[in-house]
């Protein structure tokens, strides 16, 4: 095998080679004729000036071009239609790279940069993302139970002040600082002859306390823990005010108890009876008081805590 | 001259048909213009030289997207592809910088 016919194979291998890389614009075939057309045509590049460029690949290239020298003319032709073929292919890869300059930087430039982002760095994201998402949701707990706990204070709360209402409504009526209604007796004393005395008077209450009495009323006064009964000219002055004759007693109570206590044998019904008057009990489904003390205000004592 | 007015056309394409890159193709595309910019700073070079020659051009211009592309893919592969992309690009790089350093002494005799 010559030198000759060895590096025109080797052209003929370049040719087609290239001629795969330029997707088939051109046949085999048509590379034939125009090579032989173009035959005569002067040809001053081609191979035989391929020597350098700035690639790595340069020296193979040197190589070969020492070689091509032995081409001749045919070798001259087919690197006419070569430079053509390749003018094209270079411009083809040109507007290739300028298209994907473009396309790069405007996918590069929008705003969805997590769909170019690389498995590796979603996967970080994605861990900061689950470790913030773990975050948050400990505050979530952490904040529910503090709701809850100030819920349950809430609750703890209203219910110590439903205690104290009720504490309050229960002192109110025992002191008679509150109007008060229920079952109890109306007793009416009638004292014709003037002959009873305070302390008869006084006894009649202390009979209705012992009986169960949860709020009393002499005539127009409630009666409280520091009420007295003081003789009066025309009756008998209970705190400030005074009474006359007939003294109406209203009581609220367990009325058959309280009507028990006020007529035993030598209790204060008889008593009455004795000075020349007399003591009804009636016993009543509802007693309404509505005569109200003063709240006393303690000037000495205070409460001493538990 | 050609080459200029393709790589014109080309990015006009691309800024009027606005492709969307396909999600297989996204580490790679970046990578490989950046090769390709390499090749064509190359050919420029060789241009400018006098030697340049269209068959390594082309040849050169596809093994370099070709190589970076692969080294890109086997790094993904192996768990290394943001080291390994750096690594290219920044050989690609001092390459681009040679080459244009070259240019430049062309074009400004400095």
């Amino acid at each position: 095998m010559t030198a000759e016919h060895d590096a025109e194979t080797r052209v003929d291998a370049q040719t087609d080679d290239l001629e795969e890389v330029a997707a088939g614009s051109e046949t085999a075939d048509g590379v034939d004729t125009s090579v032989h057309s173009d035959e005569t045509q002067p040809n001053t590049e081609g191979p035989v000036e391929e020597v350098i460029e700035g690639d790595p690949d340069a020296e193979d290239h040197a190589e070969t071009a020492s070689d091509d020298h032995a081409g001749g003319t045919a070798d001259r032709a087919r690197g006419s239609s070569f430079r053509v073929r390749a003018g094209v292919l270079i411009g083809v890869l040109v507007a290739l790279l300028g298209f994907a300059i473009a396309v790069q930087v405007r996918s590069n430039s929008s705003s969805d940069s997590l769909s170019g982002a690389r498995e590796e760095d979603l996967i970080r994201i994605l861990d900061d993302q689950n470790l913030q998402a773990a975050r948050l949701r400990q505050q979530i707990a952490d904040l529910q139970l503090t709701v809850g706990q100030l819920q349950a204070g809430g609750d703890r709360n209203s219910v110590a002040l439903q205690q104290a209402e009720q504490q309050l409504a229960a002192l109110g009526v025992l002191l008679g600082t509150l109007p008060a209604t229920g079952p109890g007796v109306v007793v009416t004393v009638t004292d014709p002859a003037r002959k009873l005395q305070p302390e008869d008077l006084l006894d009649i209450v202390q009979e209705l306390r012992g009986a169960g009495a949860e709020a009393i009323q002499f005539g127009g006064v409630r009666v409280g823990v520091s009420t007295s009964f003081t003789a009066a000219p025309s009756g008998v002055q209970v705190d400030d005010a005074v009474e006359q004759p007939p003294y109406v007693v209203r009581a609220i109570g367990d009325p058959k108890t309280l009507d028990t206590a006020l007529n035993i044998p030598g209790g204060v019904a008889a008593t009455a009876r004795a000075a020349g008057g007399d003591a009804a009990v009636a016993e009543m489904q509802r007693v309404t008081i509505t005569a109200l003390r003063q709240l006393p205000n303690p000037k000495y004592a205070s409460p001493s805590g538990r | 001259m050609i080459a200029a007015i393709a790589l014109v056309v080309g990015i006009v394409l691309g800024l009027v048909l606005r492709p969307t890159v396909p999600s297989w193709l996204e580490p790679y595309l970046p990578i490989a213009v950046v090769a390709a910019l390499d090749a064509v700073f190359g050919g420029i070079r060789a241009r400018l030289d006098g030697l340049f020659d269209a068959k390594v051009f082309v040849i050169s211009f596809v093994s370099n997207v070709l190589v970076a592309a692969l080294i890109v893919f086997l790094g993904d592969k192996l768990g290394v592809g943001a080291a390994l992309s750096t690594a290219v690009v920044v050989v690609l790089g001092i390459r681009i910088f040679g080459n244009a350093a070259a240019i430049r002494r062309h074009i400004f005799r400095a």
